[in-house]
C-alpha cells in the first residue's frame, strides 16, 4: 500500500535540514555568495554530508549508508528546494550516487566508491547535460578505447566542485559507465544562480570501469529516473518556499488602506496556488514512495511527478514574484533565486511536455 | 477500542442470522441497524458502535462480499451525509430515536431547504420566515435548488425567526414534514433539460416546536455543522487509477483511433495527469484522515474536481467527433440521482457546469481556502453588524 504521508522519523529529519539550512544557509547569505568567488558552501556541505550523513541517506548501510531510502531525501530535497542552500546535493548524493547503486554494487571498484560519496569524502556528479531525460538515448559525447576517455559534455550540475565524475562513454564494446577523477570543468553561466554548471572536458583520462554494456544502460538510466522523481520534491519546495513567503507577504502590505492579502484579486490566485500545491505533495509523495519500494508503477510516478510539479514550481515563483509587486522585481529579494531554479529545474531531467509524452505511452494514450 | 477484526467478527454474526438472500431488504437494513453496523462510528442505539469512522469501509466491503442489500447510498446522500450528522449534533433523544432508523435504511427520504432566490453563496442572508405560535411556528417564504425534494419524506430547514437582529443570529433550524399541506414543490428545469432540483414554496406550514434543531436563534451554528458535513461528503470515495470520467474519456480514446487529433491528444494527455495527480491527492487526504490527522485539503479537492470535470466533458464533446452535434434527450424528467455516467457527452459536459456552482461555488471555496488555511484577511464585511430587515436587497 503506497504511503504518501510523511513518517515521524521524515519529519524530524526535516525539521533538522530546516533548522541547519535556515542557520547556514539565510537568504541574504545564500544571494551573496552567488557573486563571490565560492559560490558553493562546502563547509555547509561537510556538515550536511559528513555529520547529518545526508549524502549516503539511500545508501545501503553495508556500503556505508544510512540506509534509508528515496522518501528521506526526498523530504531533504524538499527542503533544499525551500532553502537553495549552495550544496552539491542533487549532483553528488543524487545523480552520481544513483548511478553508482545502479551498477553492480557488489564490485569493488563500484563500492569503494559509493563509500566514498556516502561518507562525503568526495564530491560526485553525473557528467551528463542537466536536460538529459530518463529514456533518453545513451549519450555519444564522450568516447573511450582502453580505458582512455575524450570528449566534451556541456552544462553538468555540480561538477566544478565534484572530485570524481561518473561518465557516461562510448567505445568499441559499446556504452559503459566510468569514475574519473582526472577533468577540466569550467563553470557556465547559468540561469540558476544557487546550482552552478558547467562544461566538462575529459583529454585523454584514465577512468575507472563501472557498468558496460546493458547494465551502464540501466545504471544511468536508474540514476536519471530517480533523479527525475526526486527532482519533484526539489519543486514542491521551491513551490512552498514561494506560497508561504508570498501569503506572508500580503498579510503584511497594505494598500488601499487594507492589506493586499484582503483582495479576492488576489485571494483566489493564492488558494488556486495551494490547490497547486496539494496535487504536487502526492505525486512527489507517490514518485519517492515508488523509487524506495522498487514498485513496477516508477515510471508512471516519476514522470506524473515531473509533469505535475515542473510547472507547478514555476507558476508558484512567477506569482510570487508578481504578488510581491516591485520589491518582486528587485536584486535584493531572494524571490528571484527561487524563479531561476523553478525555471531551470523545469528543464532539468525532462521538461514537463517531454515526460507527459513518455506518460501517454506507459498508460497507453496513443497520438494521433 | 474496537478493531477491523471485530467488526468482520461482528458482520459475519450478523449475516449468520440474517441470510441476504433469503430475507426482505428492508427488514435486512431495519436489523444492520438494530445491530450497530449501519454507521459504526455513531453512538449505540443509533446505528454505531462507537467506533472508530474510518473501520466504516471495512464493514461495507464484508456486506457487500456477502452480496447483501445496501441502502442505496446515492438516493439518501442529503440525509447521510448532511441531516444525519445535524440530527445526532443537535437533536434530542427522541428526535434521534424517531429519525435516525428510517433515514439511513432510506424509508424515509431527506431534502434540505437551505438555499433561497435571494441567498445563494449568502446563505445567511436567508430570509424565509419563522414566527412563534403557541407550541408551535408558522413558516412562510420560498427555498430553491432543492434535490429530491419531490420525494423526500422530510427537510432539514433554516429559518429567520428575529429579523431585528444582524443576519447571523435570528436565524433557527427545524425538521419540516414535506407531507405538510403548506409545501409546494415544483420542478425547477435545468439547462440538461431535466429538473434535477426543485422550487420548494412554504405557505403557512406548521412546524411543531418539538421539531427545532438547536435552540431558538442558533440556527446558523446547526446550519454550519450541516455544511461542515457536506464537505466531508464530498471528500469522496477511492478510486482506482482511470476510476471516473477520465477513464471513460480515455477508453474512447484508444477505441476510437478515427477521432484523434493531436490537439486532443495534448490536451487528453494533460488531464490524464491532472485527474491521477487529484486522484493521489485524495487517497493522501484518506491517509491523513485514517492517521488522525484531518488536514485541510478537503476544502481544495472539491474545486479541483470542479475544474477537472468541466475540462473533461468539453474535451469528450469534441472527441466524439460528429456525434459531439447529437443530444441524448431534452425530455423534461425528474430523476432522484444524477446519472453523470450513463448519459451522453453532450449531458455531461452540460451538467458539469453546476459542479463549480453546487454545494460552495469555487469562488467561496478559493475564499474558505485563503482564510482557513491560508490565513488571509477577509474582504470588509458591510452587513455584519446590520440588522437583518436593514440589509439591502
Amino acid at each position: 500500500m503506497t504511503d504518501l504521508l510523511y513518517s515521524d522519523v521524515e519529519e524530524d529529519l526535516r525539521s533538522s535540514v530546516r533548522d541547519l539550512f535556515a542557520d547556514k544557509a539565510a537568504a541574504a547569505s545564500v544571494l551573496a555568495r552567488t557573486e563571490s568567488e565560492e559560490p558553493y558552501d562546502l563547509k555547509l556541505w561537510r556538515t550536511v554530508a559528513a555529520e547529518l550523513g545526508l549524502a549516503g541517506l539511500h545508501v545501503p548501510e553495508e556500503l556505508g549508508g544510512q540506509g534509508a531510502s528515496t522518501r528521506e531525501l526526498a523530504v531533504v530535497l524538499e527542503e533544499l528546494g525551500r532553502s537553495l542552500a549552495p550544496v552539491p546535493l542533487l549532483g553528488s548524493a543524487v545523480l552520481a550516487t544513483s548511478a553508482l547503486l545502479g551498477c553492480d554494487t557488489a564490485a569493488d571498484e563500484v563500492s569503494a566508491l559509493l563509500r566514498r560519496l556516502a561518507a562525503g569524502e568526495v564530491i560526485g556528479a553525473l557528467a551528463v547535460a542537466l536536460t538529459t531525460w530518463p529514456g533518453s538515448p545513451f549519450p555519444a559525447a564522450v568516447s573511450v578505447s582502453g580505458g582512455v576517455l575524450n570528449g566534451q559534455v556541456g552544462l553538468v550540475a555540480d561538477a566544478s566542485v565534484a572530485d570524481v565524475l561518473v561518465v557516461a562513454a562510448t567505445g568499441p564494446d559499446g556504452p559503459a559507465l566510468y569514475a574519473v577523477d582526472d577533468f577540466t570543468a569550467t563553470e557556465v553561466t547559468s540561469l540558476d544562480l544557487t546550482r552552478r554548471l558547467a562544461d566538462v572536458t575529459l583529454s585523454g583520462a584514465s577512468g575507472t570501469l563501472l557498468a558496460s554494456g546493458a547494465q551502464a544502460v540501466a545504471a544511468l538510466n536508474h540514476a536519471l529516473t530517480a533523479g527525475a522523481g526526486l527532482l519533484a520534491s526539489e519543486q514542491l519546495g521551491v513551490a512552498q518556499w514561494c506560497l508561504d513567503e508570498t501569503v506572508a507577504y500580503v498579510k503584511q502590505r497594505y494598500q488601499f488602506g487594507r492589506p493586499v492579502g484582503s483582495f479576492q484579486a488576489l485571494k483566489h490566485r493564492l488558494a488556486d496556488l495551494y490547490l497547486e500545491l496539494v496535487t504536487a505533495r502526492a505525486t512527489a509523495r507517490y514518485a519517492a514512495d515508488t523509487l524506495a519500494s522498487g514498485d513496477d508503477d516508477v515510471p508512471v510516478a516519476v514522470a506524473l511527478a515531473q509533469s505535475t510539479c515542473a510547472g507547478i514550481a514555476v507558476h508558484a515563483a512567477e506569482e510570487a514574484i508578481q504578488l510581491h509587486g516591485g520589491i518582486g522585481m528587485t536584486w535584493e529579494h531572494p524571490a528571484h533565486l527561487y524563479l531561476k531554479r523553478a525555471k531551470s529545474d523545469e528543464l532539468a531531467l525532462g521538461t514537463p511536455g517531454r515526460h507527459r509524452g513518455s506518460l501517454a505511452g506507459l498508460v497507453n494514450l496513443p497520438p494521433a | 477500542m474496537t478493531t477491523a477484526e471485530d467488526l468482520r467478527a461482528k458482520v459475519g454474526e450478523f449475516l449468520a442470522a440474517h441470510d441476504p438472500k433469503t430475507t426482505d431488504r428492508l427488514e435486512f437494513l431495519r436489523a444492520r441497524f438494530d445491530a450497530g453496523l449501519a454507521w459504526v462510528h455513531y453512538p449505540e442505539g443509533l446505528g454505531g458502535l462507537n467506533a472508530p469512522r474510518e473501520l466504516q469501509s471495512v464493514v461495507d466491503a464484508e456486506f457487500a462480499k456477502a452480496g447483501a442489500p445496501d441502502n442505496n447510498p446515492r438516493r439518501i446522500g442529503i440525509g447521510l451525509g448532511m441531516a444525519a450528522p445535524t440530527i445526532l449534533a443537535f437533536g434530542t433523544e427522541e428526535q434521534k430515536k424517531r429519525y435516525l432508523r428510517p433515514l439511513w435504511t432510506g424509508e424515509e427520504v431527506w431534502c434540505q431547504l437551505f438555499s433561497e432566490p435571494g441567498a445563494g453563496s449568502d446563505l445567511a442572508a436567508l430570509g424565509t420566515r419563522a414566527v412563534r405560535d403557541g407550541d408551535h411556528w408558522v413558516i412562510d417564504g420560498q427555498k430553491v435548488w432543492t434535490s429530491v425534494a419531490h420525494i423526500a419524506r422530510f427537510a432539514i430547514l433554516v429559518t429567520r425567526s428575529d429579523p431585528e437582529q444582524p443576519k447571523h443570529r435570528g436565524m433557527t433550524y427545524f425538521i419540516c414534514d414535506m407531507t405538510d399541506p403548506g409545501v409546494d414543490v415544483r420542478p425547477l428545469r435545468q439547462l440538461t433539460g431535466e429538473a434535477e432540483f426543485n422550487e420548494v414554496f412554504l405557505s403557512g406550514v406548521r412546524i411543531p416546536d418539538a421539531n427545532r434543531l438547536g435552540a431558538v436563534g442558533e440556527g446558523w451554528k446547526v446550519a454550519t455543522t450541516t455544511l461542515m458535513n457536506e464537505r466531508v461528503a464530498i471528500g469522496g470515495n477511492a478510486m482506482p487509477r482511470e476510476g471516473g470520467l477520465i477513464g471513460m474519456v480515455a477508453n474512447t480514446w484508444r477505441d476510437r483511433p478515427d477521432l484523434r487529433t493531436p490537439d486532443l491528444h495534448e490536451r487528453l494527455v494533460r488531464l490524464w495527469a491532472e485527474s491521477e495527480a487529484t486522484r493521489l491527492a485524495g487517497t493522501r487526504l484518506r491517509q491523513q484522515l485514517a492517521a488522525g490527522h484531518p488536514g485541510p485539503e478537503g476544502s481544495a479537492m472539491k474545486l479541483a474536481f470542479a475544474r477537472l470535470q468541466q475540462a473533461l466533458t468539453g474535451l469528450e464533446v469534441e472527441l466524439a467527433g460528429q456525434d459531439g452535434l447529437r443530444y441524448d434527450d431534452w425530455t423534461m424528467r425528474r430523476p432522484e440521482k444524477v446519472d453523470m455516467l450513463g448519459r451522453e457527452p453532450g449531458y455531461r459536459y452540460l451538467r458539469a457546469k453546476g459542479n463549480s456552482i453546487e454545494g460552495g461555488t469555487s469562488e467561496v471555496l478559493r475564499n474558505i481556502i485563503s482564510e482557513r488555511v491560508l490565513g488571509l484577511p477577509s474582504e470588509p464585511r458591510v452587513d455584519k453588524d446590520v440588522a437583518w430587515k436593514d440589509l439591502p436587497r
